[in-house]
């Protein structure tokens, strides 16, 4: 997708003696095209993470040669820097074996790819369709600096902005009532600490949304319920510890 | 072929800066460490006071045995050393040490985001070592280390997205240029939650849960030898060399001082550099390590609030100024 739309800008005025930018573009556009398909296609699912950075930061470079400066230090400060992090997070607190993992593949392979390719084909011809005729002057003025961009975003595109920013913050408020209420579900039954995390066959989705006091209250609430088997002499938070650990 | 001369040599002078300002800070900090504790650190290598003890370390480092785990994922395992140190010399390209447009590496429009995203890139070595090593104790310094960017990495932009306001440029010249004397009391709570942040984001003493060798045997790196873990240490000590730096810039008025910022603005740069690292030491001989949770906490309930109400009285000064 990322190498045919560099051809078709590559088309224009200098289709036949490319700058060395095109030639770039196009180079690196090839790279992250590849690294996208091992990220999709790779059966080590930390490497699949991996190839994502390449990936992701491969487009960073791309906007780079556009001359959009602020919108590739922000690709890699929300994707690589964020994005991935939380990925690889998600990975290692579920599950993330050292080679193979077969199981993780789904059935649904034909279709993924059904969908793949339409929706790569609909932006590749929405965004051919929209700026065939718009070549940016690399030799003049930079048309992608922050005090542009922000010029642009803040006076032609601010109610798209705003909207967005009110999407966002539904789903931030939508996050924060899901976590609470799987909290409150899961909190007499789950146990285990992170000490669990790298092995296989135990996703649990409690986990993920676990606030980080709770142990504490784990271990406090549990000597109550032991407490007529035990000499109350003994140290009570002692050996739940030990069993979460 | 002035102009390649001119990048060759720029190249080459961070280069020397980035190899040779986290030494300084690490055998620094033996000596500081050790006056503080009542002793005197390493006093034999070199002949005074042990001033070559960090280059002995360095051949010692170099004769180790390199190993890896049997059961570890090679190539990630041999790469990640290299990922953790390399954003730190990026970053180090853009960071102003004095007045005139040539003491800089290279200057970068949007600066402030620039330096906030290779940062992060340079935590993924991290993540990388301690899921490689196949080992559960890295993979615990891992998802400690994880959780500690998440946390932290939003309160230092919106620190930083405070002096951005302030100054009205995202590039790092810009806002010195712009820099007041009296920036100082006004940005000081984003300066101290920048500067908190960053110390977590380093993973130095309070905040070294991640790696914290008493519990955790040095999280990510506990399976690393030699060379390797020689260049996480380094990368660490670039990393207080760059945080400081950073600091200094946006908060601290880089090379402005009451006198000769024209002529000596860079020793201003490095002087308030310097003191910020010896900060960074003096904290991590005096504060105990945070517990997870508290950790979180921090970030969560103090520091972006903290962030936010910086944010907002920047803005409401700034209108007023205006």
């Amino acid at each position: 997708m990322i190498t045919t739309t560099s051809v078709l800008a590559a088309t224009g005025p200098g289709f036949l003696s490319p700058s060395g930018v095109e030639i770039a573009f196009l180079l690196v556009g090839v790279v992250t095209l590849g690294a996208a398909v091992i990220t999709v296609t790779t059966k080590q699912l930390v490497h699949a993470a991996l190839w994502l950075v390449v990936a992701l930061g491969g487009l960073a470079v791309e906007y780079l040669l556009l001359t959009a400066e602020f919108i590739a230090w922000v690709q890699v400060l929300i994707y690589v820097g964020s994005v991935v992090v939380l990925l690889l997070f998600g990975l290692m607190l579920t599950r993330a074996p050292i080679g193979r993992s077969p199981d993780a593949d789904s059935g649904n392979r034909p279709v993924a790819l059904a969908v793949a390719v339409a929706a790569g084909a609909a932006l590749v011809w929405v965004v051919v369709d929209a700026f065939r005729h718009t070549w940016i002057d690399l030799e003049g003025p930079v048309q992608g600096s922050t005090e542009v961009t922000g010029r642009i975003l803040f006076q032609h595109w601010v109610l798209p902005f705003e909207a967005l920013s009110v999407l966002l913050l539904a789903a931030l408020v939508g996050a924060i009532v899901l976590s609470r209420k799987n909290a409150a579900a899961a909190e007499p039954g789950t146990t285990g600490g992170p000490g669990s995390a790298g092995e296989p066959g135990r996703p649990n989705p409690g986990r993920r949304t676990r606030t980080p006091g709770r142990p504490a209250k784990e271990t406090r609430s549990r000597p109550a319920q032991e407490a007529p088997g035990r000499p109350p002499t003994a140290d009570p938070s002692e050996p739940p510890q030990k069993e979460q650990r | 072929m002035n102009d390649v001369l001119d990048v060759a040599l720029r190249l080459l002078l961070v280069f020397v800066l980035f190899l040779v300002l986290p030494l300084l800070v690490g055998q620094t900090e033996h000596k500081v460490m050790a006056h503080m504790q009542g002793r005197l650190g390493p006093m034999y290598a070199g002949g005074f006071h042990g001033w070559a003890q960090l280059v002995a370390d360095g051949v010692k480092f170099a004769q180790k045995e390199d190993i890896v785990p049997a059961g570890a994922d090679r190539r990630i395992f041999q790469l990640a050393p290299a990922l953790a140190l390399l954003p730190y010399l990026l970053v180090l390209l853009v960071i102003p040490i004095g007045p005139s447009e040539s003491a800089v590496g290279q200057h970068i429009d949007a600066g402030i985001f620039y330096v906030l995203a290779v940062m992060g890139v340079g935590v993924l070595g991290s993540l990388m070592a301690g899921w490689a090593s196949a080992n559960k104790f890295s993979l615990l310094g891992g998802l400690r280390t994880a959780a500690q960017l998440l946390a932290y990495e939003l309160p230092m932009l919106l620190a930083a997205a405070s002096v951005a306001m302030a100054a009205g440029t995202v590039s790092l010249g810009g806002i010195l240029n712009a820099w007041e004397w009296w920036w100082l009391p006004w940005q000081i709570i984003g300066a101290l939650v920048f500067f908190t942040a960053g110390l977590a984001e380093l993973q130095r003493p309070p905040f070294d849960a991640p790696i914290a060798d008493s519990e955790i045997i040095f999280g990510a790196y506990t399976e690393y030898t030699g060379l390797r873990f020689a260049l996480f240490l380094l990368a660490e000590y670039a990393g207080i060399v760059i945080v400081c730096g950073l600091t200094t810039v946006l908060f601290l008025g880089g090379w402005h001082g009451p006198w000769g910022a024209d002529g000596l603005g860079w020793v201003w740069t490095l002087l308030k550099t310097a003191v910020l690292a010896f900060v960074v030491i003096w904290l991590r001989v005096s504060y105990p390590r945070l517990r997870e949770d508290q950790l979180q906490k921090l970030s969560w309930t103090v520091l972006i609030p903290l962030a936010l109400a910086q944010i907002a009285l920047t803005g409401i000064v700034k209108v007023a100024i205006q």
